[in-house]
């Protein structure tokens, strides 16, 4: 313990004079207790992660369920809470990517709202899925430039930014929408309303989605450059900026990233509730931060699990479906929920502190 | 004509004047001591050199032609790399992450690339094993001790073939045996025709590795002599202000 905080201060303070013999020997001492120390892998690195601990708990809770409640086991209510917790899933995997920067996004409930109006009047107006869709993308890839560019180059907190433009984008919505609800789609309601609220093979299309995103979101955290990356900024900005990584554009992206994903989740919930409304999303972003970092996201940045998004999602919207199935309150849900974040945050404060 | 020649080299944050009109020329295969207390402008020049900042006033050549370094990216693109003295290394990734950081290595194949894990992992560990330190590309730099991590930021300079490499009080937390080694690497970058600055204040290193060794005092390079015609204490004499200048 003596000999790794002097490795620590010599650390701290380089260039403190020459390193006394006694010191050099304390070094080599550490480097071969830390050589000697095993490497981990496959299963042993596995339940060292965060979203490995929250399936056994959903597990755990749905074990419980299958005795206090006959409906809960049913295929019924298992396509329910798949079909409600992927437009959660869908937007927290973007947002885990904000979160792995070290950044948050408050806006997203308030862009889902936006992008909601700006793809209903496209569609009312007549025009047909693919530019309803167009338009729906661009709106939230705006939203997201705006708050990266503040983040990045203007070095605004994450926190006032988003904030700002939670106010804002929902301020928007209202106006263009002149506070009207839209239900008519035009020519190609149908195709949109399937696309949002039907099923493939028995299962939700927007589980699907939610499945092909996390597939592609794991790739991208393992195996591409601009995941590798946005887990550098995120472990050390300054490190990462030394290395010629363009920190700056990197992090514009990755908030466009996490507001497309809200785009989309926008375009298939429009679909599936069969109406758009300027009230949409409102306190979302509570749910899907939420989801987030039960999953695993650190807010101190440079941890994100691909995984660790639907995961965290399934288990917000367990709770909610356990409660409702249990007999209990509604009025309960959101204690449940924060509950849950503070516990999931807990755990890896306590995991953390069993590496160190 | 030198690899690199800075003339007249000065650096003001505010009002602080970290450099005052330095000047320093390095060649092919040569290896530069640069000494001075704590606070002296040792750090602020290297960072100069790599182009972390720009000179208030003054000029940079490489190999005759006037260069202005706008990001660390444009130095390493003229064959400059630096160990920095606080390693700039991500935590939170692999040993061997870290090393590639900027540059992975990636397979292709037509439009589609991904990053090529073993490659890294093979070519760190070999460059580890090259500076003979026990660190295993794939652990995490959080879980390191002093000397790994250096040693995850020295195996980063090896990577390209660079003309220059800048070493920041490369020896200032690792053991003695590690310390061995490095000098070893310098002495190999030497012999294969790079030029070493190195920043230490470790007199037995400087001595051991280095052809001439440079002091500065407060922003000012006080002397610029052959190590065979100075000695430590003259040395010490010029860092701590005893001997005004050589
Ligand atoms: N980014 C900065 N902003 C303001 N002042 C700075 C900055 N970097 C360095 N300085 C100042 O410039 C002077 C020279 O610092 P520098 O880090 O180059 O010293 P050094 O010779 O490397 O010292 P050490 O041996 O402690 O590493 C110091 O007075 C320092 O406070
Ligand atoms: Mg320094």
């Amino acid at each position: 313990m003596t000999e790794e905080l002097t490795d620590q201060k010599q650390r701290r303070h380089p260039g403190r004079g020459p390193v006394d013999t006694l010191n050099e020997m304390d070094h080599a001492a550490i480097d071969e207790s830390i050589t000697s120390r095993q490497e981990v892998s496959g299963f042993g690195s596995m339940i060292r992660t965060q979203p490995f601990w929250v399936f056994l708990a959903i597990l755990a809770i749905g074990i419980v369920m299958t005795f206090v409640s006959d409906a809960f086991m049913t295929e019924r209510n298992m396509f329910n809470i798949t079909r409600n917790f992927a437009f959660f899933g869908i937007m927290a995997l973007g947002m885990s990517a904000v979160i792995c920067t070290a950044g948050i996004d408050l806006s997203v409930g308030s862009l889902l709202g936006l992008c909601a109006i700006t793809l209903g009047l496209t569609m009312q107006a007549g025009w047909g899925i693919e530019v309803g869709f167009v338009v729906c993308m661009l709106t939230a890839a705006a939203v997201g430039a705006i708050n990266g560019v503040l983040i990045a180059y203007l070095k605004m907190a994450p926190f006032v930014v988003t904030l700002g433009m939670l106010a804002m984008a929902r301020s928007i919505a209202m106006v263009i929408s002149n506070n009207k609800m839209i239900y008519e789609f035009g020519p190609d309601m149908e195709l949109f309303e399937w696309i949002g609220g039907e099923s493939m093979l028995g299962v939700p299309n927007v589980v699907w989605v939610l499945i092909l995103m996390t597939a592609g979101f794991w790739w991208v955290w393992r195996y591409s450059t601009w995941g590798r990356w946005v887990i550098a900024i995120g472990g050390n900005a300054q490190a990462a900026k030394l290395s010629g990584i363009p920190v700056e554009r990197m992090i514009v992206s990755v908030y466009m990233v996490c507001s497309m994903c809200t785009g989309l989740a926008a375009f298939m919930f429009i679909g599936y509730t069969g109406s758009a409304t300027n009230g949409m999303g409102v306190t979302y972003e509570l749910n899907v931060i939420a989801a987030s970092v039960i999953g695993g996201a650190n807010l101190m940045g440079g941890v994100v699990y691909a995984l660790g998004a639907p995961i965290g999602a399934a288990l917000v919207e367990l709770i909610r479906n356990s409660l409702l199935l249990a007999g209990i309150p509604a009025l309960w849900q959101q204690f449940f929920v924060g509950l849950f974040l503070i516990l999931a945050v807990l755990l890896e404060q306590i995991r953390s502190r069993g590496r160190s | 004509m030198g690899l690199l020649n800075l003339n007249g080299i000065t650096k003001s944050f505010g009002a602080i004047h970290a450099l005052n009109g330095v000047d320093l020329s390095i060649d092919p295969g040569e290896a530069v001591g640069l000494m001075g207390d704590n606070g002296a402008g040792k750090s602020t020049l290297m960072k100069i050199i790599a182009g972390n900042f720009k000179p208030t006033s003054g000029e940079i050549r490489i190999e005759d032609k006037s260069v202005e370094f706008h990001k660390p990216i444009d130095a390493r693109h003229a064959g400059i790399e630096i160990v920095y003295q606080d390693l700039a290394l991500c935590d939170n990734l692999t040993a061997a992450a870290n090393v590639f950081l900027g540059r992975e290595a990636k397979k292709r194949i037509g439009p589609f690339s991904w990053l090529d894990h073993g490659a890294m992992y093979k070519r760190a560990g070999e460059l580890f094993s090259e500076l003979k330190s026990e660190t295993r590309p794939r652990d995490l730099v959080r879980q390191m001790s002093g000397g790994q991590r250096q040693a995850v930021a020295i195996a980063r300079t090896r990577l390209s073939d660079p003309k220059l490499v800048l070493m920041d009080e490369p020896t200032a937390a690792i053991s003695v045996r590690q310390v061995a080694e490095v000098l070893a690497l310098i002495k190999r970058l030497k012999d294969t025709g790079h030029a070493v600055i190195l920043v230490s204040h470790r007199m037995p290193d400087v001595f051991d590795v280095c052809d001439r060794v440079a002091v500065l005092r407060r922003g000012t390079k006080v002397a610029d002599k052959h190590i065979k015609e100075t000695s430590p204490e003259e040395v010490t004499g010029l860092i701590t202000g005893a001997i005004e200048a050589a």
